[in-house]
């Protein structure tokens, strides 16, 4: 495979959320906002890219036995450099984000390349299918919070999208819509773009 | 924060469920509930090791890492603690009671990854919890935890005999009614709000 070809298998044809129904929990938390979900993706994109790198360089010395443990402290390691760097340049997204940063290290995403490619596969190809998986990841959420911030407040990034006469519709803002949104976007990709191949 | 610890419990269970508006726990939750007797199995480890892994960290936190000054360092030693819980609690379980260890000793290896555990160790940091709100809330959430598992699996048993369109098989359903579900419980949202 070439690097190009990871890039596309695990963002796209093999896309954790959408495909292996992983990381669902802060995709659905915090995609009320574009703003919010552009940030939370990033930190994914970063903790996961060099996660899958660490873990990829060292994956001839980690014995079996530790080998878990050893990929959620190195997870766990790359997630408190984006908390930190988050609290430290942006205070009031870190605050809105609140737990869902920290819960990073128990996203399923991470740990699921982090054995399914990155302890098989070199170092840069490993880092490549990290920031795949994490674009791939980082798409969904900005199409759930696409439709919940232009529905739920009028605006994108913040930006009044909507005219004055629009009523903000607060389904979009409360938790259901999050499920509802997610599941008709499943619906859709897997009738069109897998054609029902299962 | 000023809420009694009681008031909090029922808060945890119904107007802020753990999975229904935290989004918590959501993978092992879509993933077991294809039956109802392992849901139940899963509901119960997960209310034992919330519980204690709740008063657990909130002890750590506040006697290890505030007098030492390295709050940064929560997320890894959380994690560290709830695995090495589960591990122990996996060891006395199967010494002790091997009858329980068959029911339920397949699904404790499923918790140390399980984000509710770990949700709300970071929610009590957060909210600034005391010992008792911090117990009262984590019993909580494991209590409401397993009530919504417990609804989804029963729903989806009934649903095998039903036609689902091809592309909504699966997952796509159970987010439908967990949705639905979501919506039920927003009912609740009055009587109390804790954030």
């Amino acid at each position: 495979m070439t690097k190009k070809d990871i890039f596309i298998v695990s963002a796209f044809k093999e896309n954790s959320v959408w495909k292996q129904i992983l990381g669902i929990c802060s995709s659905l938390a915090v995609t009320n906002l574009m703003l919010n979900s552009l940030i939370m993706g990033l930190g994914v994109i970063f903790s996961l890219a060099l996660a899958n790198y660490t873990i990829s360089l060292i994956r001839s010395y980690t014995p079996r036995s530790v080998r878990m443990m050893a990929q959620t402290l190195i997870i766990g390691a790359y997630v408190i450099i984006v908390d930190i760097l988050l609290k430290a340049w942006m205070p009031e997204i870190s605050k809105q984000l609140g737990p869902y940063v920290g819960l990073i290290i128990t996203n399923c995403i991470l740990m699921g390349r982090a054995e399914a490619f990155a302890s098989q596969n070199k170092p840069v190809d490993a880092m490549i299918d990290g920031i795949g998986a994490g674009v791939g990841y980082t798409l969904v959420l900005l199409l759930i919070a696409f439709v919940r911030e232009l529905f739920g407040f009028g605006t994108l990034f913040g930006f009044r999208v909507m005219g004055a006469g629009w009523t903000n519709w607060s389904i979009m803002v409360m938790a259901p819509s999050a499920f509802f949104i997610l599941a008709l976007m499943i619906w859709a990709i897997n009738t069109y773009y897998y054609k029902g191949a299962k | 924060m000023d809420i009694s610890a009681f008031v909090l419990f029922w808060a945890a269970i119904f107007t802020s469920n753990i999975l229904l508006t935290n989004f918590l726990g959501m993978c092992s939750f879509l993933s077991v509930s294809r039956e109802v007797e392992s849901s139940a199995g899963l509901g119960i480890a997960v209310i034992f090791v919330l519980t204690a892994t709740a008063g657990l960290n909130w002890l750590v936190y506040h006697y290890v890492l505030v007098p030492f000054g390295i709050m940064y360092l929560q997320f890894i030693v959380f994690i560290i603690v709830i695995a090495a819980f589960v591990q122990l609690l996996e060891l006395v379980v199967e010494r002790y009671a091997p009858a329980l260890y068959y029911s339920l000793g397949i699904f404790l290896p499923l918790i140390t990854v399980n984000c509710a555990i770990f949700g709300v160790s970071l929610f009590l940091v957060i909210r600034d919890y005391n010992f008792l709100q911090s117990i009262a809330f984590g019993a909580g959430s494991g209590i409401g935890w397993l009530l919504a598992i417990l609804m989804l699996a029963g729903i989806r048993a009934k649903l095998k005999e039903k036609l689902v369109p091809a592309g909504l098989q699966g997952a796509g359903i159970s987010l439908i009614i967990t949705g639905i579900m979501a919506l039920a419980f927003i009912g609740f949202s009055g009587i109390v709000q804790i954030q």
